[in-house]
């Protein structure tokens, strides 16, 4: 009997700490694990007691990579708890904070941390040796990214100007003037981005996913919508909870989502891609169509591409709110605490993230809910690995592991987040 | 001081949100030129290679919350010449700290439906509490021109020129005026050591101490302050539990709030 595992005991170029079990028993797969021992913080319990105001900055501080997907479902939650809405420029502002943050995550995540699996590199200062260009224009339009960040949120890690109701201190036309030179850069950068992940050399391997993302009626989603999927899921944000469920396993410390009564299901920009295409600008679709990204994309080896589309998507979105800006009056809308519960859910760069929160009169919180988008892709990562694993079963040990990371890359995990998430071990016998 | 090889360095991860070492990253314009001058030896969340210690400059993000990392740390420190804690959590504990003023098995049960599988200390505590460190670098996150600048002093042999006064010095620095003399907004920065550039004043807020303490604060003076400011005693303990709760100043000056005997 042939037995052969493939692990690997801490996951690199992933963000936070996990790894990956895989059991092959005469080329079949037996057992696949991602691990996630990412020791568990319990946000949700001590977010019990603090102020409703505390809990944009507090829950930014469970990813140090998307910080601003965490404030704004924060915020949107506490202000439907609230009854407050936020619209105007105030609305534009929080969509061109969040532009900033999908560009600096997706472009650390496809050129820094998944480009160099493609072209069998470590990581992307050796690949810079071969690629300097590449990985000098990622450099740059990441940095541009994180500019929006700074100059709207006040710095690009833990931004310090968000609030419910809106912000600190909003900035002036002539401020984001400025930001918007670099942008038309940055566009260009991301066409570039673009031409250049569709040219890396994809495996076959397509399968038949359910995926989740908000839909708007006017726009590609960032912060609001409903929750849709291609298999019928249609709902309001605050059916969330009647609609996914949460398991709890061994073998890690991330909960594992599922949708009720079906299983498994795939959050993030394929996700979002394919059930929003419409509402990308003509030309972007027609950039996807010349690169052969035509939806539904169901490789998700390919995610790469998209999230390289919804970059330059960022971009222009970006650039169109900064021309139409006009600084409001008032940086914040008024907010009065009052009992109460409300959903929060936005797009943060990986996938949707679900924010619930129950408040007092005196606007303290009494219970808190956080679903991160890679829990509610642990099961599908792990689907994945099942069946790419069976085709790959040929190849030697060495490659086999790389290419079941480079596979577990494809959702650009973030597992700090995750916990409430990865070690690669492919074992066969 | 010739070398024959270039120095390695190892970025280690505990209990953390990933921020603070993302914060290497994030320096975009000096990143390649860093990995010039060093051999990046450990740092998963950047490379797949791994190249075997000692190191001679170790970077730790996190805190400590379980008995393995317990266990771990010890091995990073035996491994390392210089051993760098990085941001509030390795320094202070972090958010997490939350955990040591309450009973931990509530916690687990709040977010877990089978508590048994996890496996966690009662406190969060900084690498300092469990081994010898040589230099901690503040923040929530840290401040990347500070986090080049303690790379750069450890790889030419000096020491780090990381201010040790208070936001207020920063404040002044950069021309922001006092929000809490000028607009009554309460603020931390009096006591919360410099780092930041005292963002938060210049964005009309109070700044909400994520570099912690400075050295020998005030912080009963500012909360008297803060009282006349019309700030309720819960609220005072929240402020000062927060990134850096368990602080020994921030933690005493929290826990002076909440005593049956305070009269407020």
């Amino acid at each position: 009997m042939n037995t052969r595992t493939i692990k690997v005991d801490y996951l690199a170029r992933v963000e936070g700490e996990g790894g990956l079990h895989v059991k092959v028993k005469n080329d079949r797969v037996v057992d696949v694990k991602l691990k996630i021992f990412e020791p568990p913080r319990f946000f949700e319990a001590f977010l019990r007691g603090r102020s409703f105001t505390e809990a944009p900055d507090i829950t930014a501080r469970i990813c140090g990579i998307c910080p601003v997907a965490y404030q704004m479902s924060s915020v949107h939650a506490m202000e439907r708890a609230l009854g407050v809405t936020v619209g105007g420029q105030l609305r534009e502002l929080r969509r061109l904070l969040y532009c900033g943050e999908w560009i600096e995550s997706h472009v650390l995540h496809a050129y820094m941390l998944h480009t160099p699996d493609f072209l069998g590199y470590p990581d992307a200062i050796q690949m810079a040796k071969v690629y300097p260009e590449v990985v000098k224009n990622g450099l740059l339009l990441k940095k541009i990214g994180n500019e929006i960040v700074t100059l709207v949120g006040g710095r690009e890690i833990h931004p310090i100007n968000v609030r419910v109701g809106g912000f600190y201190k909003v900035p002036n036309k002539r401020q984001l003037l400025e930001l918007g030179e670099k942008l038309t850069l940055a566009r260009k950068l991301a066409e570039d981005m673009v031409r250049f992940t569709a040219g890396l050399p994809f495996p076959e391997f397509e399968q038949d996913y359910e995926f989740v993302a908000l839909r708007h009626p006017n726009e590609y989603p960032y912060n609001e919508g409903r929750l849709v999927s291609n298999k019928g899921v249609d709902i309001d944000i605050s059916d969330y909870e009647n609609t996914f469920a949460e398991e709890h396993v061994a073998h890690s410390t991330a909960l594992h989502s599922v949708i009720k009564g079906k299983g498994s299901y795939f959050v993030g920009p394929l996700a979002r891609f394919n059930l929003n295409f419409d509402k990308l600008p003509t030309d972007i679709q027609a950039l996807a169509h010349e690169v052969g990204a035509k939806p539904p994309v169901l490789n998700p080896f390919k995610s790469i591409v998209v999230r390289s589309l919804e970059t330059l998507y960022a971009c222009h979105e970006a650039l169109r709110i900064i021309e139409a800006y006009e600084m409001p009056e008032q940086p914040v809308v008024d907010v009065r605490p009052r009992a109460g519960t409300g959903w929060g859910c936005t797009e943060a760069p990986r996938g949707i993230l679900y924010h619930r929160y129950t408040l007092d009169a005196n606007g303290l919180i009494l219970d808190a809910k956080i679903i991160p988008p890679t829990s509610q892709n642990q099961k599908t990562i792990e689907n994945d690995l099942w069946h790419f694993v069976e085709r790959a079963a040929d190849l030697p040990d060495d490659r086999l592991t790389w290419q079941c990371e480079q596979a577990v890359r494809n959702y650009d995990p973030c597992i700090s987040c995750s916990v409430h998430f990865l070690k690669v071990n492919i074992e066969r016998e | 001081m010739p070398r024959d090889h270039k120095p390695k360095l190892a970025v280690w991860k505990f209990a953390s949100c990933d921020g603070c070492q993302l914060s290497l990253l994030d320096c975009e314009d000096e990143l390649l030129a860093v990995a010039g001058a060093i051999e990046i030896a450990y740092f998963p969340e950047a490379t797949r290679s791994v190249v075997r210690g000692p190191y001679d400059v170790s970077l730790v993000e996190g805190s400590i919350t379980t008995p393995h990392d317990a266990e771990r740390i010890h091995q990073i420190r035996k491994s390392s010449k210089f051993l760098v804690t990085i941001g509030a959590c390795a320094t202070a504990g972090g958010i997490q700290a939350l955990r040591n003023f309450k009973d931990v098995n509530s916690y687990v049960k709040a977010v877990y439906a089978t508590p048994a599988y996890i496996e966690t200390l009662e406190k969060s505590t900084p690498i300092a509490d469990h081994v010898f460190v040589d230099f901690q670098l503040r923040g929530c996150p840290v401040n990347k021109y500070q986090l080049v600048e303690v790379l750069s002093a450890y790889l030419n042999g000096r020491k780090p020129n990381t201010p040790s006064y208070s936001v207020c010095v920063e404040c002044k620095q950069r021309g922001t005026v006092c929000v809490m003399v000028a607009h009554g907004t309460p603020c931390l920065g009096p006591v919360t050591h410099a780092g930041c550039g005292a963002l938060c004043p210049a964005y009309n807020r109070g700044c909400y101490g994520c570099f912690g303490p400075m050295e020998t604060p005030n912080t009963a003076a500012l909360g008297e302050w803060w009282r006349k400011l019309g700030v309720s005693a819960p609220d005072i303990v929240r402020a000062f539990r927060s990134f850096n709760a368990y602080a020994d100043a921030f933690r005493k000056e929290s826990e002076v709030y909440e005593h049956p005997n305070y009269q407020g």
